[in-house]
């Protein structure tokens, strides 16, 4: 080690740092792929592999703090590194470097911004979010939290020729601006008369609990809307579907995870001693959450609207063990809360992995089939085995399905909730215990959503014609997709390696210790004594053995020929396609029974019609019943007080004036 | 790693792979003398299974490995799933590594791949297969969830094994939570295994069938696989039950070797009275259309949550 790096958080600002450059010098020759894509690109790969190395180093290791001598005059950056920093880095660094091979290989010649800007915003992206992290004063924060929504606004627009593409760019963009005003605002409570907005003077703020209150709902509200907490949702799956494949990933699989990182940050480690009383909130909107969007996910006949759906899905269920830690530890529970804890930094880690390799599986078949409406695909996984087969890891990870790591982290939540009732508060103690079965339908619903995705996209029979040209990944897009799958396995199958590397994280976090228990390492026991345990190696081992034993033993005794021939369907000769169930069909069942969920229009064709329309729309309520009328209200606020522009020098002076005077008046 | 452990282990598994195409035989035998027709003989499973094994496989032209393997996993989840129900006895190598929520993401795993395997084809009876399965399990499953939920709220544990002891052992009360959850049970035990009023394990019309439609494409050794698989998960569902609302005789801690041997006359009565129960719900209802089955997988998942609740008031 030389001595300019002589600490984990150096080394994690020159990596940072060294990703601002690689964006630079993708200005260097704008115009040439083979630079971008061969060059930088892996570069930045390499880059966020050994972030993640550094971070995973530092796990365990005392916190540091360094002042940058950058930053407005007498305002120096502050920036630290802690448990809880190292572990979203190592997130960011680990899904990034994935993410990152893959898009070497994505990016193409074509409409849209120049390959060298868009290698520019796309490293400035990953940087900021690892600035956000290491971020010690609210000034730093707010900088790289700003660079963060600017630099995902303008990856978003990529392809600014489509009016679409704005659009969404430009609700994101919105709604990323009034989160970030409401966590502005939060870090101004939070000082506490002080006047100084490092984190350190926060923590050192006294704040009556109800005082205290105030910045918890604010940040909980401007990270809420960076997480696509229903109903500040509705911009998740308009971005996500927009950006570039890479892009969604980074966005999904690690942007979402920032704003878990803040509210954890501000809740237990900036406010310090949250009431239990204030995890109900995140707690209600988590389960929200989960439930609607799952049930959107599986409505949606997109495939990237379908995972950012998803996408909040997830989020949900992490904000509900958010919420279900504070009111452990709020009542004095420690351990139970450090549980609740360990199940949502695990469901975040989890998250960036699986969701990270869905997007970039839709990535691969977007370009090569041009499609993402689920209508035109199907039976891909003859044409594309490699991005087929790794989708299903990301897939059955996502499902929930043992032995992969989605399930473990639904586990760890479902034993937390399992506790619930021993809360001491009456009333709130019978009702935990139902989130529990929320949690338990949104997961059995994601499988649903799982099924449709992947049997539509790749199983079947080839929806349209042209499919039958589509090719496989290419080898860098194939390596990212590896990898990410290969984070999934080890995630799954090593629960208790990556509960021992959370444990300092939770013990910064709420102070309390898990209790270790005397596991052998393939055995997962959250909490000794109460006997509950799960191991997924044994799991993953008797399954693989059973089917290798059932494979040898039927070729063994009743070895006998394989003759393909087209399918019988029960005789029916003339199988075409358009037989399938279509991603609408697949919706069908869900559409029914969660009806009041959607704004449902249906145009039904007369029996007289001569060239008959079946149309069916199903929309966003929360969409039509809150922001359209919100913008009619601001739109008519905005006209109401546009008569004081009269376009008249005289009359702005004339306000300038009295302004003054008033202020003067009230000054003196 | 004692040496009762792998006896019952091996017990259990082994009893499940021979058993479970005679339980299912003894329902259809029960319903045939209950609705009145001469019955099939009670071996008639097995020898279709073996009747099917000895067949040249017809697979479709365009069928992806995916189609070809899944009959095997979805075989082999069945088996492990076979393994962690306490049918005989509690002291099992799986009682750590596997609790109940595994086990239902066990099932569950068996279910995505029935389904993935239906849509491979892409006929028009296998995306349906699929998609009906699919909207069942994401009901069942969760009610089924809530049903352990409750034992185990009840024994303070959610490994199987832990639960059917503390149950076993405990004096013979009456827990009102798990009666409804009895119900609930019941009823998702109905709809996962294909059986009336969500589906017709007899019928092959094609309007109204779930299981069936997606094996359709499946012939031989594999389909032979499914079924013995189907037969399996209706024994495990059947075991599952008797561990969390029948546990007497069950070979619990410190009994020796000779309990395990008398559990196993014992699970033979409890399954005959579970088939002939079976076999009268399966004759006096009638099959529900398949957009009533929410309603009924909905009722379920109620009764689940409702037993939650009265365990949560009552403490019982």
């Amino acid at each position: 080690m030389t001595p300019l790096i002589d600490s984990s958080l150096t080394a994690c600002l020159g990596l940072i740092a060294l990703w601002g450059l690689i964006g630079l010098a993708g200005l260097l020759r704008p115009m040439s792929l083979g630079f971008v894509g061969r060059t930088l690109f892996p570069l930045g790969a390499l880059c966020g592999a050994a972030l993640a190395v550094v971070a995973a180093v530092s796990l365990a290791a005392p916190a540091e703090q360094l002042t940058l001598k950058v930053g407005l005059p007498d305002l120096p950056m502050h920036v630290r590194r802690d448990a809880l920093t190292s572990l979203f880095l190592f997130l960011l660094g680990a899904a990034s470097a994935g993410i990152s091979v893959f898009a070497a290989g994505y990016f193409r010649r074509g409409h849209g911004t120049a390959p060298g800007l868009l290698c520019l915003q796309y490293h400035l992206f990953l940087a900021s979010m690892g600035f956000v992290l290491l971020a010690d004063d609210a000034y730093a924060f707010m900088v790289a939290w700003e660079t963060m929504a600017l630099t995902s606004y303008f990856l978003v627009t990529t392809q600014h020729g489509l009016a679409e593409i704005r659009r969404a760019g430009f609700l994101y963009l919105l709604i990323a601006h009034i989160g970030a005003i409401a966590i502005l605002l939060s870090f101004g409570v939070m000082q506490g008369g002080s006047w100084q907005f490092t984190f350190d003077a926060m923590r050192g703020a006294q704040l009556t609990p109800h005082q205290a209150m105030i910045p918890f709902l604010l940040a909980l509200f401007g990270f809420g809307a960076k997480a696509g907490l229903v109903p500040l949702h509705v911009w998740l799956p308009e971005a996500h579907p927009a950006a570039p494949s890479p892009v969604s990933a980074l966005m999904s699989g690690v942007m979402l995870k920032t704003a878990v990182y803040g509210v954890l940050r501000v809740t237990f480690d900036l406010l310090g001693h949250p009431q239990w009383w204030w995890g109900l909130l995140p707690l209600a909107f988590g389960l929200f959450s989960a439930l609607y969007g799952v049930v959107f996910a599986a409505a949606q006949t997109d495939m990237k609207r379908l995972l950012a759906y998803s996408s909040i899905e997830n989020m949900g269920i992490i904000f509900t063990g958010f919420g279900l830690a504070i009111v452990f530890l709020g009542v004095s529970m420690p351990s139970l809360g450090a549980l609740a804890l360990i199940a949502l930094l695990y469901h975040s880690l989890n998250h960036a992995f699986m969701k990270s390799l869905l997007f970039l599986g839709t990535g691969a078949v977007l370009h090569s089939t041009g499609e993402r409406n689920l209508g035109r695909l199907g039976g891909l996984i003859h044409r594309m085995p490699w991005v087929a087969w790794l989708t299903l890891i990301g897939a059955l990870a996502l499902a929930g399905l043992p032995p992969l790591n989605g399930f473990v982290s639904e586990w760890l939540l479902l034993q937390a909730f399992l506790f619930s009732h021993e809360v001491p508060r009456p009333f709130i103690n019978m009702l935990l215990p139902l989130g529990a079965a929320l949690v338990a339908l949104a997961a059995a619903l994601a499988a649903y959503v799982m099924v449709k995705f992947f049997g539509v996209i790749f199983l079947g029979q080839p929806r349209e014609a042209t499919l039958t040209r589509a090719h496989d990944a290419g080898v860098l897009e194939r390596i990212g997709l590896i990898w990410l799958a290969l984070g999934c396995f080890a995630l799954g199958l090593l629960p208790t390696l990556v509960i021992g590397a959370l444990r300092s994280v939770v013990e910064q976090l709420s102070g309390a210790e898990l209790p270790s228990a005397h596991a052998p390492w393939w055995l997962l026991v959250p909490l000794p004594g109460r006997r509950a345990s799960y191991s997924a190696m044994v799991f993953f081992i008797a399954i693989a053995v059973v089917v290798v034993v059932t494979m040898f033993a039927v070729r063994l005794f009743y070895h006998r020929h394989v003759r393909r021939a087209p399918p019988w369907d029960c005789g029916f000769g003339r199988l075409n396609a358009r037989m399938q169930d279509s991603a609408e069909g697949f919706g069908q069942p869900i559409r029914h029974i969660f009806g009041p969920f959607f704004a449902m229009k249906r145009e039904l064709p007369s029996p007289f019609d001569p060239a008959p329309r079946y149309r069916v729309t199903a929309g966003d309520r929360i969409w039509q019943g809150l922001y359209l009328p919100l913008g009619t209200l601001v739109q008519r606020v905005a006209d109401a007080f546009a008569w004081l522009q009269q376009g008249r020098i005289a009359t702005y002076l004339l306000y300038s004036f009295v302004t003054l005077v008033v202020l003067l008046a009230l000054v003196l | 790693m004692k040496p009762i452990e792998i006896v019952t282990q091996v017990l259990e598994v082994i009893a499940a792979l021979a058993a479970a195409p005679l339980f299912l035989g003894w329902i259809n035998q029960c319903r045939a003398w209950l609705q009145n027709r001469s019955a099939p003989s009670l071996w008639l499973p097995y020898r279709g299974i073996h009747k099917l094994f000895h067949k040249d496989a017809v697979i479709a032209e365009h069928a992806s490995p995916l189609f070809r393997v899944a009959p095997y996993i979805v075989f082999g989840a069945m088996v492990v799933a076979a393994g962690i129900i306490p049918s005989m006895g509690t002291r099992l190598l799986f009682t750590n590594a596997a609790d109940a929520i595994a086990l239902v993401g066990l099932l569950a795993t068996a279910r995505v791949f029935l389904s993935l395997a239906a849509m491979d084809i892409g006929t028009a009876f296998g995306t349906l297969g699929a998609r009906r399965e699919m909207m069942v399990g994401f009901l069942a499953e969760p009610a089924l969830l809530m049903v352990i939920f409750v034992a185990s709220l009840i024994s303070a544990t959610t490994a199987l094994p832990a639960i059917t002891e503390s149950l076993a052992t405990q004096q013979l009360g009456l827990y009102p939570s798990l009666a409804f959850t009895a119900i609930a049970f019941t009823m998702v035990l109905l709809a996962e295994n294909a059986r009336i009023p969500i589906d017709n394990p007899a019928t092959h019309l094609e309007l109204t069938m779930i299981h069936e439609a997606m094996l359709l494409e499946y012939s031989a050794r594999h389909l032979a696989l499914m079924e013995w698989a189907a037969a399996l998960k209706l024994f495990n569902y059947a075991c599952i039950g008797f561990a969390l609302f029948a546990p007497w005789g069950v070979s619990t801690g410190a009994s020796g070797p000779g309990a395990l041997l008398a559990s196993i006359p014992l699970l033979a009565a409890k399954l005959a009275l579970a088939g002939g129960a079976l076999a009268l719900i399966e004759t006096v209802s009638a099959k529900l259309r398949v957009f009533r089955a929410p309603e009924f997988l909905a009722i379920a998942f109620l009764f689940a949550v409702l037993g939650l609740l009265v365990h949560l008031l009552l403490g019982a």
